[in-house]
């Protein structure tokens, strides 16, 4: 990895990224398969959140459905833990709570191949900033 | 790909849910069937949507319009309207309650979430182990401005200006800190975090390491930069074994990327951070503790001054910052001083995260601007009580803060306002009790924790404490007396205004402020000898029932002492003097014949 020796090289790396280069475990379009972000902080592994990952990392490959795997921190819903967020290509990402592995079966046959929504949805009920200057 | 051209989401939080959420699906499901549109529309029951006050909430989606105060019978005008014809049903639409004006999509009602998400920006959303996902959310052009574009006098200008304070509990102005380490010349300085979260019921920190490290490893060179440092420590505690490893990766990530390390965006600053283990002890959250601890000595508090910013670490300059108080750096860097003291209160600025514990619904990790009310916490974000009990008190800041009850529902939260409550901010720890949580064992149980947390050093805290648990320990075996009562209270003060550091001065919070909210409580204790929640054992008695009691003897087989006697078929007898209240009588009679006097 070459090193980031002033702003400008910061910035140019940053819009490679935005780009997709190589953003998300073997995503090179991002933005056209599906996106699942499993929420691993200690106390989401501690509620199962590694085998529901690694249930959405075989499955989904073995299903053959094009999708980026990730893991990411805590997102706060703590009593619905395992939770993961799902991004379907041009769609407003859903979380699911509650995640255990007949529902991750569930989101995987019916959200993500057909779009039909399945319980445990979590709305999302905050706002975030936009750093973009 | 989707067979649904629409979804209809219902909120099946309990609190809605107890407004007949349930009605309100079969409803929109049978007027769906009986239009024809149940192949293209899907109804779905999701979880809170954290606006309960305003519920029960339908939203439709894609469109995300939400209504508001829906009931069973709007399932038809719903159907009928806004899926058929296309046409928004004004009378449910959420009103703004200014203009009066119905609100139309979700996008543009903000205010209807109540939380802000600034400290926890990334948490949940980037991969903590990747620093390309944070460098794509504007990652380190915070630490690139400071270093290209700023002089360290305006760094510090602008995070004093932005009226950021100390998120650590003590709340004291981040910039004018800052501004004191740098005043102090030395040849070495350092910058520290304090990743020492202590607080049961306590996990910002370790949320926000755990999911976004480089925010604090970018506010943490940014601070260098601002006061002359070059060296960064990360104090965390060995229990945090996840947070350590993502922090030591992207440490690496950094440095690899040469966003740590010598010349920094060719600029010729250098910054490096280091992490120092701490065992876990509540004391090593008070600074000078801290230091001491990470130089190897014990883990004891002294007398400031000297502060950490003139002698601190191994006697040089420090800057202690906490976790959150450093994630929230590189936004103030990039957005402006203005924008962040435009969220908050007059002199609490910005937001505050949360962690939401104990008898609530919706236990979580939260972030709300400074200002928000307990009860727009606790019955909107955390969606009220668990199992429709009574919420009796709520403790603020963890085992240094206070027990604040119903009458302090519409205080807004900021550290003036609770600490003119009678608790504290604190890390940001709220535990949420209901109407069966005793008061006397509450505070207990806080004590508990800081006489075994309590370092020893000082007389007023080793001792003073040992004897406050002593006497709340009495209470609740129904020895104390009313006496008892002020002997606390003196002592409370007393410890108060004598213990060395902030561990000792604000031990006897929980004590002081659950005397003075439930003091009827206590004096229940003490002049009853009765616990009015019912969770003192000493003071509760198990009797039978006679009329109820029906001679089956189970609850005499199942006695682990032998205290229940009586005849098959005749009413049984509890003998209080062997009985121990363990209540396993109680669960297994099955005729309700046993009752707690």
């Amino acid at each position: 990895m070459s090193k980031i020796t002033s702003l400008a090289d910061l910035k140019k790396r940053r819009e490679e990224i935005r780009k997709g280069m190589g953003t998300l475990n073997k995503a090179t379009d991002p933005d056209n398969i599906v996106q699942v972000k499993v929420a691993m902080a200690t106390c989401g592994i501690a509620s199962g959140a590694r085998t529901i990952m690694e249930f959405f990392l075989e499955q989904l490959e073995r299903r053959n459905v094009a999708a980026a795997v990730t893991q990411t921190g805590c997102m706060g819903y703590c009593y619905a833990e395992p939770t993961i967020e799902v991004k379907l290509p041009g769609q407003d990402p859903v979380v699911f709570g509650f995640v255990d592995l007949k529902r991750a079966d569930q989101i995987i046959e019916k959200y993500i191949k057909t779009g039909e929504l399945v319980d445990g949805i979590i709305p999302v009920n905050y706002q975030t900033i936009d750093l973009k200057v | 790909m989707s067979k649904y051209s629409m979804h209809l989401l219902v909120c099946g939080g309990t609190s809605c849910h107890s407004s007949e959420s349930d009605a309100i699906v079969c409803n929109l499901r049978d007027e769906l069937e009986a239009k024809g549109l149940v192949d293209s529309v899907q109804v779905i029951m999701t979880g809170c949507f954290g606006f309960c006050e305003k519920g029960p909430i339908v939203k439709v989606m894609p469109d995300n319009t939400i209504y508001v105060h829906v009931k069973p019978e709007d399932a038809q005008s719903i159907v009928e309207e806004h899926v058929i014809k296309g046409r928004k049903v004004t009378r449910l639409l959420y009103k703004d309650p200014v203009s009066n004006e119905p609100v139309s999509d979700s996008k543009h009602m903000g205010f209807f979430k109540k939380q802000l998400r600034i400290v926890l920006r990334n948490c949940g959303f980037i991969n903590p182990e990747n620093i390309d996902e944070y460098i794509a959310r504007e990652g380190y052009q915070a630490l690139g401005k400071v270093l290209t574009e700023m002089t360290p006098e305006e760094v510090i200008k602008e995070v004093k200006d932005s009226g950021q304070r100390g998120r650590g509990g003590a709340g004291f102005s981040t910039g004018l800190k800052w501004e004191l380490a740098r005043k102090n010349q030395s040849d070495e300085k350092y910058v520290v975090c304090n990743a020492d979260e202590g607080d049961p019921g306590a996990f910002m920190d370790r949320s926000v390491l755990e999911g976004d490290p480089h925010s604090v490893l970018e506010a943490m060179a940014i601070c260098g930069y601002s006061i002359g440092a070059s060296n960064g420590l990360i104090y965390i505690r060995a229990e945090y074994p996840l947070a350590i490893e993502r922090l030591k990766i992207a440490i690496d990530q950094a440095r690899e990327n040469g966003l740590l390390g010598n010349n920094i965006f060719g600029t010729g600053f250098n910054f490096d951070i280091k992490l120092r283990f701490g065992a876990g002890a509540f004391v090593c959250g008070e600074e000078t503790a801290l230091i001491h601890s990470m130089e190897g000595l014990r883990g004891e508090p002294t007398v400031k001054p000297p502060f950490p910013a003139e002698a601190g670490y191994r006697n040089k300059p420090t800057n202690v910052n906490n976790v959150e108080t450093f994630a929230a750096i590189p936004p103030i860097i990039l957005k402006g001083a203005k924008w962040f003291s435009s969220i908050g209160t007059e002199k609490s600025k910005g937001t505050k995260v949360f962690a939401l514990a104990g008898k609530i619904n919706n236990v979580g990790l939260i972030e709300v601007p400074m200002g928000t009310t307990l009860r727009e916490v606790i019955f909107e974000i955390g969606g009220g009580i668990r199992n429709g009990k009574k919420f009796k008190g709520i403790q603020t800041g963890g085992p240094s803060g206070g027990c604040l009850s119903d009458k302090h529902l519409d205080t807004p939260i900021d550290f003036d306002n609770l600490i003119a409550a009678g608790s504290i901010m604190g890390s940001g720890a709220m535990i949420v009790l209901d109407e069966d949580d005793c008061m006397v064992s509450m505070a207990k149980f806080f004590l508990e924790f800081t006489v075994e947390e309590s370092c020893g050093k000082c007389a007023p805290c080793r001792i003073g404490n040992k004897r406050l648990h002593e006497l709340l320990g009495q209470i609740c075996e129904g020895k104390g007396s009313l006496a008892d009562l002020d002997r606390l209270k003196n002592m409370s003060v007393v410890i108060k205004d004598t213990a060395l550091c902030g561990l000792g001065q604000t031990s006897p919070n929980p004590v002081l402020s659950m005397m003075d909210n439930y003091y009827d409580e206590y004096v229940a204790h003490v002049t009853d000898k009765k616990c009015p929640a019912g969770q003192c054992k000493s003071l509760m008695e198990y009797v039978v029932n006679a009329e109820n009691c029906v001679g089956c003897t189970a609850c005499a087989r199942v006695c682990p002492v032998n205290a229940i006697s009586g005849e098959r078929k005749e009413v049984h007898h509890i003998d209080p003097s062997i009985c121990i209240k363990c209540g396993a009588c109680m669960e297994k009679c099955k005729f309700d014949a046993i009752f707690i006097n």
